[in-house]
């Protein structure tokens, strides 16, 4: 159904180490992700789970270690690493004054348009049909983390990083991004979550790393 | 078929659309410091009395002021309900350069803030009874140096949008840096009341703008990774 993601890409993380406040986060994480595989962080509250999120974004940088994209270093590539990611954050990155279709056509822009979904497909996906011009700040919390989670669709970015994208969806909403998921598995995808909810794949190789055990 | 990705220019365009509509949408944020500069303005003449030339004196000075602080007032929202709702880190992992995304929301934001102190300076240059010819210099000296003030503010906003209460920090951040344009506008609007030339302050403000628009743009970008990170 779907056009599959036509190169194959790698994420290679080696001795990553993060220090918050003086404390040691994590050190020493290493792991190697390939298109088709979605990495699962687990872990205590405060072990550090979206300081790793956003070193893998490029948000921030980590402390110790390395973190290569197609064997390159991903801080050093800049936009070129960015143009492959989504990022969900714990904040929606919606503009509440905007409309949903409005907000989309903005991250479009920011990213690279992927040609097979549109926006109006994507909200319909996520099931919004009907709220393209309604205020994003009139939706309840649900519909506005799904205005977000739609951002995910309309870019073509091989590499999904989703800090707790099931916060404040109901059952449904959550099948459905499970359903996302495997989708974008299915097509060459990878991805790498925090989460609570225990996930169900039916698609791809699925990695875990308990930051917890981590924690010193 | 391949993924398409936005030309920057197109992707610049809709940034600028993109907050000239937010603004449209909440439109105290614009009327806020306007207003604040026309009365300003309005008051010193009420409280200094009504010599002419005294006022005339002052005029320059009094309308530069209420100018900067003004747009001093105003720079805090530039970056800060984009980093609060988390549309910050989406720019800051575009596809596109920072930087060049960086000046289309500086020039959204002064068209906003900037722009209607330009378009309302002659009315007050009126009310504080300076000459045709200095009014003239007053806009142009506006014109000039009001981007200069939003660009250098972008750094000190970009620096301190991670802090709570970076308020303080932003003005001790940025007034030393606003205080050439403010001497040499108000000089060159001080010189233009006696009718000699000021093409000279005029050029030195040409300069700052280009300087801060090559510069300032790099900095802010920078400055936003630190404060995300």
């Amino acid at each position: 159904m779907h056009t599959a993601i036509s190169e194959s890409f790698t994420l290679e993380a080696r001795g990553l180490g993060c220090i918050r406040d003086d404390r040691q986060l994590f050190s020493a994480l290493d792991f190697t992700l390939r298109g088709g595989e979605a990495l699962i962080l687990e872990g205590r509250n405060g072990s550090g789970k979206t300081s790793l999120l956003r070193i893998l974004c490029g948000i921030r940088l980590p402390d110790d270690g390395v973190l290569r994209w197609q064997g390159e270093d991903a801080h050093r590539l800049g936009a070129e690493f960015h143009q492959h990611i989504a990022y969900l954050g714990h904040r929606d990155g919606n503009k509440l004054d905007l409309t949903p279709l409005e907000n989309l056509r903005i991250a479009q822009g920011l990213g690279r348009a992927r040609a097979d979904i549109g926006i109006e497909e994507a909200l319909d996906r996520v099931g919004l049909y009907g709220f393209e011009d309604v205020p994003t700040r009139n939706l309840s919390a649900g519909q506005q983390r799904r205005v977000a989670i739609a951002r995910l669709l309309i870019t073509e970015a091989e590499l999904w990083i989703l800090d707790e994208p099931f916060t404040s969806l109901d059952r449904k909403g959550i099948e459905d991004v499970e359903g996302m998921f495997d989708q974008h598995l299915a097509r060459g995808g990878m991805a790498v979550l925090t989460t609570h909810h225990r996930m169900n794949f039916e698609q791809g190789e699925v990695h875990r790393i308990d930051l917890s055990e981590r924690l010193q | 078929m391949k993924p398409s990705k936005l030309s920057l220019g197109s992707a610049f365009w809709l940034l600028l659309k993109r907050d000239l509509v937010l603004a449209m949408r909440r439109r105290s944020e614009f009327i806020n410091p306007i207003l604040f500069f026309i009365l300003v303005c309005a008051l010193f003449p009420l409280a200094i009395g009504s010599d002419p030339n005294l006022i005339r004196k002052i005029a320059p000075g009094v309308i530069w002021v209420a100018a900067l602080l003004a747009s001093l007032l105003t720079l805090d929202s530039l970056f800060r309900g984009d980093f609060e709702d988390g549309t910050l880190e989406q720019y800051v992992l575009s596809a596109h350069p920072v930087s060049i995304l960086v000046i289309a929301k500086v020039i959204a934001h002064w068209l906003i803030t900037g722009l209607p102190l330009i378009l309302v300076a002659p009315l007050l240059g009126v009310l504080l009874s300076l000459p045709a010819g200095a009014t003239g210099i007053l806009v142009l000296t506006l014109a000039l140096g009001t981007p200069v003030l939003s660009l250098i503010g972008s750094v000190g906003v970009a620096l301190t949008v991670g802090l709570r209460r970076g308020g303080v920090l932003l003005s001790l951040l940025v007034l030393p840096l606003y205080v050439p344009v403010l001497i040499f506008a108000t000089d060159a609007v001080n010189t233009a009341v006696t009718g000699i030339p000021v093409t000279a302050q005029l050029s030195i403000i040409g300069a700052m703008l280009f300087l801060a628009l090559a510069l300032a743009p790099l900095a802010t970008a920078a400055s936003l990774r630190v404060s995300l990170s």
